[in-house]
């Protein structure tokens, strides 16, 4: 039970792929326009750790240290393509706007980083937990920061989410401010970079307040 | 080396290399197989996907074949490129309804804008949509039909209405307006369309007569 909580704990927070390790963010920056892009990458890249670290962890007895990362690869790759021709066939629109990103997910490092660190030394059932718990860190930082970009980019929220959902969830989108002319900086690269740095700064100030109270608390059992 | 040592080596060598070439046979067999499996779904999803571009401009009633293989290829630097263009014909019992020709703007803000320009079978412009650009977003993406109506305004204009001279937008002197901001992106769309009339007047009878190439 411990160890489920260190790996929810983690995944989404102490040791969160794109706050913390910093990793895979060439497509966190590129598809975080809009929610539903963020939401589209987001549940392929955790679909793509979950796949892998399972896949991994079955066969972490058979294969030699020697020729561990040839394997995580040919293993990485094999998942990020069958997802990328899954939604090619199911969400093709989807496809068509976030299809290239899908593809790179494959040079995301977070996954062979968590093949490597994780799932070569721990039972399947530990290793789909650690998948589904990064992919899902992964995921609300992405969402968050295309939540940011969306409201102020576009004055909208949750727009087109029909390419994910079918056209009953075309309602699902708000507009927040009527007539919005659009805000350029938040809409191209920079802004994801702006963005970015505001939640891990809104993360460390978080961070550094519990270790405050932490040392305070400490201070006062040992008075 | 003593000999025993460079057996053990080989031998190594070569379980990693069979256990490695296992894992990519499987790999690729897992692959092929969803490959395969989803093939004509993918199919079937590009399919829609033009013939939801194409029906924007051409509307499904007002032809009875299928647009999306009445096509041939068609290459004019009218077209705005030297590459092999697609032009789709819409056909209403076996008469010619309009053409949906793919063409070019080079001279985009950032780049080439792709287009599709539909034109009625008397030389009267059905439509106009832009399928890829690289303009800046907020400004020059107003071309794109779903974020401004600026490229509704194609619709019924000719080689004749209005004017050649007036072919431009309206900084240039001409009677079509430009997108704020945007005036580079907006001349580029124009003259490109424009030019695309030009071919169309010149081709008009090849452009319908001649048939579908096998693949």
């Amino acid at each position: 039970m411990n160890q489920t909580r260190e790996i929810i704990n983690n995944g989404l927070w102490k040791n969160n792929p794109a706050t913390v390790q910093l990793l895979g963010l060439c497509p966190l920056l590129a598809v975080s326009g809009t929610v539903v892009n963020a939401l589209g990458l987001g549940i392929a890249t955790m679909l793509v750790l979950i796949v892998s670290n399972v896949t991994v962890s079955l066969i972490r007895d058979y294969v030699r240290s020697e020729i561990r990362i040839p394997v995580f690869v040919v293993v990485i790759a094999v998942a990020v393509t069958i997802i990328k021709i899954l939604m090619q066939a199911f969400f093709y629109d989807l496809f068509l706007i976030i299809g290239l990103f899908v593809a790179l997910i494959t040079t995301n490092c977070v996954i062979i980083a968590r093949a490597e660190a994780f799932a070569s030394k721990n039972n399947v059932w530990l290793s789909a937990m650690d998948g589904f718990f990064m992919g899902l860190g992964f995921t609300i930082i992405l969402v968050m920061l295309g939540a940011f970009r969306e409201i102020i980019g576009f004055g909208t929220l949750f727009q087109q989410m029909n390419l994910l959902f079918g056209e009953g969830a075309s309602w699902l989108k708000i507009v927040i401010v009527e007539n919005y002319d659009g805000f350029l900086l938040t809409i191209l690269p920079p802004g994801a970079f702006i963005g970015l740095g505001l939640i891990i700064a809104v993360k460390n100030v978080i961070d550094n307040r519990q270790k405050g109270t932490e040392a305070v608390s400490l201070q006062q059992t040992a008075t | 080396m003593d000999k025993k040592t460079q057996t053990t080596i080989s031998k190594n060598m070569l379980i990693n290399a069979i256990i490695l070439g296992i894992f990519a046979i499987i790999g690729t067999a897992i692959v092929a197989f969803i490959y395969d499996s989803t093939k004509q779904r993918v199919i079937d999803n590009k399919r829609a996907h033009t013939l939801k571009q194409l029906h924007q401009l051409i509307l499904p009633e007002m032809h009875d074949n299928d647009l999306d293989t009445d096509i041939i290829v068609v290459k004019h630097k009218l077209l705005g490129s030297d590459k092999s263009l697609k032009a789709y014909r819409a056909r209403k019992k076996n008469k010619p309804v309009a053409a949906i020709i793919e063409c070019i703007a080079p001279d985009g803000y950032s780049g080439k804008i792709k287009l599709l320009v539909a034109i009625d079978s008397n030389g009267t412009l059905a439509g106009v949509r832009v399928t890829e650009h690289l303009e800046t977003p907020g400004l020059g993406d107003a071309i794109e039909a779903h974020k401004s109506d600026w490229i509704h305004h194609f619709k019924d204009k000719s080689l004749n209405k209005p004017k050649r001279k007036d072919w431009k937008v309206k900084r240039d002197g001409g009677k079509f307006d430009q997108i704020t901001s945007a005036t580079i992106t907006s001349r580029a769309v124009v003259k490109a369309t424009y030019n695309t009339l030009e071919y169309f007047k010149k081709n008009r009878e090849q452009l319908f007569t001649q048939p579908v190439k096998e693949e």
